[in-house]
């Protein structure tokens, strides 16, 4: 406090000063901010107008590409391919949802004062949040493996039949949306927990006094006073998703029978891209996903006023 | 906030309001100790669900083909199979080089990542320059630009450049971040500015106050951007799966897509193999584990 005080003070000559101090800012800015911008500009804006003018132009067969105008973005309207890719995207967003109250509650059973073995918790439970989704999509496919995964012997155990989980199509999508969900509990759960520091004890407390149970206590307080968390995962847990495209990729595979019931946007983006080398199709799907992301975070956005409470 | 207060006042010591709802001391110690089990009993199911399946991943991995497609399963291996891990690491996919990829590109990237972003986030947060406001504007914008979008024409420029199947290809679009001159801009903007003046009055430059002041000063922000960039970086699938088909240049998630496609059916070897890919991320992890997640918990509250 003291020393800003007194630059506070010194800072009547400085005027004379500050325009040499001036044009040097400007030349150190420059020199601090020439690689980050040069690298935005090559590989992010050049690129980003580059696939926005090609979702434009249709892709020859050996290369080359000619404008189309509108073409691109009339096909993906009546497209029951996308469509489809786009409900499937839809699921795996409901789903993955599911892991904010998991991470929520398991977040509040960590932080409860005096609760033992929380170190050695958090670390079991963040596990999945730094494995590879391509790891994680191998070890999966072997527990929901027919014959030998955990998973259908386990069924086996109280008399069901387990199905083939990742090729059929009507389990398919509900068993990758799990994993999904699953791969990001642990994350949920760090930020949850440093959200819950900033609730003060004296609710608990007085909630307490008042006879408030457990249960209570978490509908009545937890959840109003972590809504701004509670709102930031669900934003990011939706544009996660929505982009999901990894799980899809080593999970199902191109010659899996569940594909079209499975796959993502992304995924069928990546298809058209690289496999098919319709890159003007492929960039107008692109920007269709990037609508889509921004017109569901500007509704979560506007619904925020009905529930989140800033304090 | 005064009403908590009013209502702490009368309860001096802690211990005795919790005991002020209950009937009698020892029932509610009793039900204190039943919630406390409870609690534990659903912790220990969250994490067997969370950490369970890679324990089954290391025991699969130990184990022969035969014993771990044999109904009913066993649970230890009866006999470790190390070899799965050679076989992993030698057997057809070049598992050791696709670790160095995974190791290089990962390390230059994070060392990119995190001088370029505080380079650009000092500037944005400390200095006046005309066109400031109007760059960080354009930046703010690429924020909302999704990766996917970029893929093919950031493929087109590495074809351009001559740089397909190779290492720079794998580091050259990950060293520079948006999201981390943002998030590193605002750990700059909190900082004090005392230091700074005296250093100025003391005749530093600006890029020496930069280096020798700001940089460290910021050291949790960078920590956190480079565990951040670090996790990302390993993980990654669909950059390096576009830009690098030469099995010796690929990285190790898409090493793992190729060995499923070398050995579908031998669970024992790509549990080997997964785990291999994953084993060296969790071990900076469980070594590093407090600033990794307080660095999550900070990127939350910045982002």
């Amino acid at each position: 406090m003291s020393v800003s005080s007194t630059t506070a003070v010194r800072r009547p000559p400085r005027p004379g000063r500050s325009r040499p101090g001036r044009r040097q800012d400007a030349g150190w800015a420059l020199v601090l901010l020439a690689p980050a911008t040069v690298g935005l500009f090559l590989f992010y804006l050049w690129p980003a107008a580059e696939t926005l003018y090609e979702s434009f132009t249709t892709s020859g067969p050996f290369g080359g590409h000619t404008w189309t105008g509108l073409d691109n973005y009339r096909q993906l309207v009546h497209d029951p391919e996308l469509r489809q890719a786009f409900v499937n995207t839809l699921w795996y967003t409901l789903i993955a949802l599911l892991g904010v109250p998991i991470s929520l509650v398991l977040a509040v059973l960590l932080a409860k004062p005096g609760r033992r073995f929380v170190t050695t918790y958090r670390v079991l439970m963040f596990l999945p949040a730094v494995t590879m989704p391509a790891a994680i999509a191998i070890v999966w496919k072997w527990l929901f493996h027919h014959d030998y995964g955990l998973i259908n012997i386990g069924l086996a155990k109280v008399g069901i039949h387990g199905p083939y989980w990742l090729s059929d199509p009507h389990t398919a999508l509900v068993a990758v949306a799990m994993v999904g969900m699953w791969a990001g509990i642990g994350y949920g759960v760090i930020i949850m927990m440093a959200g819950l520091q900033s609730i003060s004890p004296h609710y608990y407390e007085a909630a307490e006094i008042d006879g408030a149970g457990p249960v209570r206590r978490f509908f009545a307080i937890t959840v109003p006073l972590m809504s701004p968390t509670i709102f930031f995962m669900t934003v990011l847990t939706v544009i996660s998703t929505l982009q999901m495209f990894d799980l899809i990729y080593v999970m199902i595979g191109s010659s899996n029978p569940a594909l079209p019931q499975t796959r993502t946007v992304l995924y069928f983006f990546y298809e058209h891209t690289f496999n098919q080398n319709d890159r003007g199709y492929g960039s107008a799907i692109a920007f269709s996903l990037l609508a889509v992301v921004v017109l569901v975070t500007a509704v979560q956005f506007a619904l925020q006023k009905r529930w989140v409470h800033y304090e | 906030m005064s009403d908590t207060v009013v209502r702490q006042a009368p309860q001096a010591p802690a211990t005795s309001s919790k005991h002020r709802s209950v009937a009698s001391p020892a029932r509610a110690r009793r039900r204190v100790r039943l919630s406390s089990i409870g609690a534990h009993a659903l912790l220990v199911l969250a994490a067997l669900w969370l950490a369970g399946p890679f324990v089954w991943q290391v025991l699969t991995s130990l184990k022969s083909l035969t014993e771990a497609t044999s109904v009913p399963p066993t649970w230890l291996p009866q006999n470790p199979q190390w070899g799965n891990y050679g076989t992993s690491l030698h057997g057809g996919v070049p598992l050791t080089a696709m670790l160095v990829n995974s190791v290089l590109s990962t390390v230059l990237r994070t060392i990119g990542q995190v001088l370029f972003c505080a380079m650009a986030a000092y500037a944005f947060a400390r200095l006046r320059f005309p066109g400031r406001n109007v760059l960080f504007a354009l930046y703010l914008s690429v924020l909302m630009v999704p990766a996917q979008l970029l893929l093919a024409p950031q493929y087109d420029l590495m074809l351009h450049f001559g740089l397909l199947n190779t290492l720079p290809a794998l580091i050259l679009p990950g060293m520079f971040g948006v999201f981390g001159t943002f998030l590193l801009r605002q750990f700059f903007a909190g900082l004090p500015a005392d230091l700074e003046e005296a250093a100025r009055l003391d005749g530093a430059s600006t890029g020496r106050i930069f280096w020798s002041i700001m940089l460290p000063l910021a050291r949790p922000g960078l920590v956190a951007l480079g565990l951040l960039t670090i996790i990302q970086s390993w993980n990654d699938l669909l950059w390096p799966l576009v830009v690098n088909t030469d099995p010796a240049k690929m990285t190790l998630p898409v090493g793992l897509a190729y060995l499923q496609s070398l050995f579908p059916t031998n669970y024992p070897v790509l549990m080997a193999g997964s785990l291999v890919a994953v084993l060296p991320l969790i071990i900076v992890f469980v070594g590093m584990q407090r600033r990794v997640l307080e660095g999550i918990a900070l990127s939350g509250a910045k982002g």
